[in-house]
């Protein structure tokens, strides 16, 4: 049994939006190392949004190839997460958004790589080695600005309080939540920070209906090859 | 802007077999933080299969300044280099 076209759609564009804003952090991070860490990280996303916009394009059977799927369509034909769409913020912020996003596509990538469809079995196989680092390296940092100083805590639970409401959308179309919340609430836990109660739940990204935020990130992604169509390095 | 993390040296071992060799450093605040960013920094062309960080501080080295007591005695006895056997046919690795 193969995926439907919106599936694989809506993962690959997770992965492309996360890749563009991890890619905002280049030269910004607070020291080189973290600077390599991150932009390796939307590599990595962006690795993963390649495959499977390619594999939506094939599934869609309209022509268009990834650039065509990540260059040509409007925000409302996003499929994104609300979550990857979201200003990166301060530090704390993109790490709380890391952290939520990589426990989910680790999950869902090896969901995938036990699935029935052979060619995202193969692409979640190799992408949820990617996703566990991210993780990692998300709950590293989650563990040092929660368990800080007085202001990197204040700092990592005002993003965890922020980012929380918009990890319901995650697991609207899979079952996925319960083993998120095993893999998230000991992070937090240990890092002393609180876990947000479950209330607001924004959602839409999944059809098409984004924030604001979406815009400005694909006008920077696009512009390029919508002034030269087709333009290579 | 506050005073960088602490250095790191970064050994990483090519494969199996090899020995962990001196790549470069890394600042980074804590051990667990320093495995991480010499990974990102170090390994992301398949360089290694293992990395060591090493404490800069924790490093005690040679000085330049002692090099002749240390080195120069050294530089007059070939008899020390193992170049006077014949190595026999067949041996590998030596």
């Amino acid at each position: 049994m193969t995926a439907s076209f919106g599936q694989v759609l809506a993962l690959g564009d997770d992965a492309l939006v996360a890749a563009q804003r991890l890619g905002q952090w280049c030269s910004r991070a607070h020291e080189m190392e973290e600077d390599v860490a991150l932009t390796n990280i939307a590599l990595d996303q962006l690795g993963a949004a390649r495959l499977l916009l390619t594999y939506a394009g094939e599934l869609e059977g309209a022509g268009r190839d990834e650039d065509a799927l990540a260059y040509l369509r409007d925000d409302r034909d996003f499929r994104n997460l609300l979550l990857v769409e979201l200003p990166n913020g301060d530090f704390a912020m993109t790490i709380a958004k890391l952290l939520f996003l990589a426990a989910y596509q680790r999950d869902r990538y090896h969901q995938l790589a036990g699935g029935a469809d052979e060619r995202l079995a193969g692409i979640g196989a190799k992408s949820v080695k990617e996703s566990t680092y991210h993780l990692e390296h998300a709950a590293l940092w989650t563990l040092r600005l929660g368990d800080g100083t007085e202001q990197s805590h204040r700092r990592m639970q005002s993003a965890v309080d922020e980012i929380w409401p918009y990890t319901h959308e995650l697991f609207d179309d899979n079952d996925l939540r319960p083993g998120w919340l095993a893999t998230v609430e000991p992070v937090l836990a240990e890092a002393t920070l609180t876990r947000p109660a479950d209330g607001w739940a924004p959602r839409g990204g999944r059809s098409g209906r984004h924030t604001e935020h979406l815009s400005y990130l694909l006008a920077e992604l696009q512009v390029l090859h919508r002034a030269h169509a087709g333009a290579s390095w | 802007m506050t005073a960088p993390a602490p250095l790191w040296e970064v050994f990483v071992r090519p494969r199996r077999g090899l020995s962990h060799v001196h790549v470069g450093s890394i600042h980074a605040a804590d051990a667990a933080t320093a495995l991480h960013n010499a990974r990102d920094v170090y390994t992301r062309r398949q360089e290694g299969v293992s990395i060591w960080v090493v404490p800069a501080a924790e490093i005690t080295a040679s000085s330049p300044d002692e090099k002749d007591a240390f080195f120069d005695p050294a530089a007059d006895k070939v008899y020390r280099h193992p170049t006077f056997y014949q190595v026999p046919e067949g041996v590998k690795h030596l």
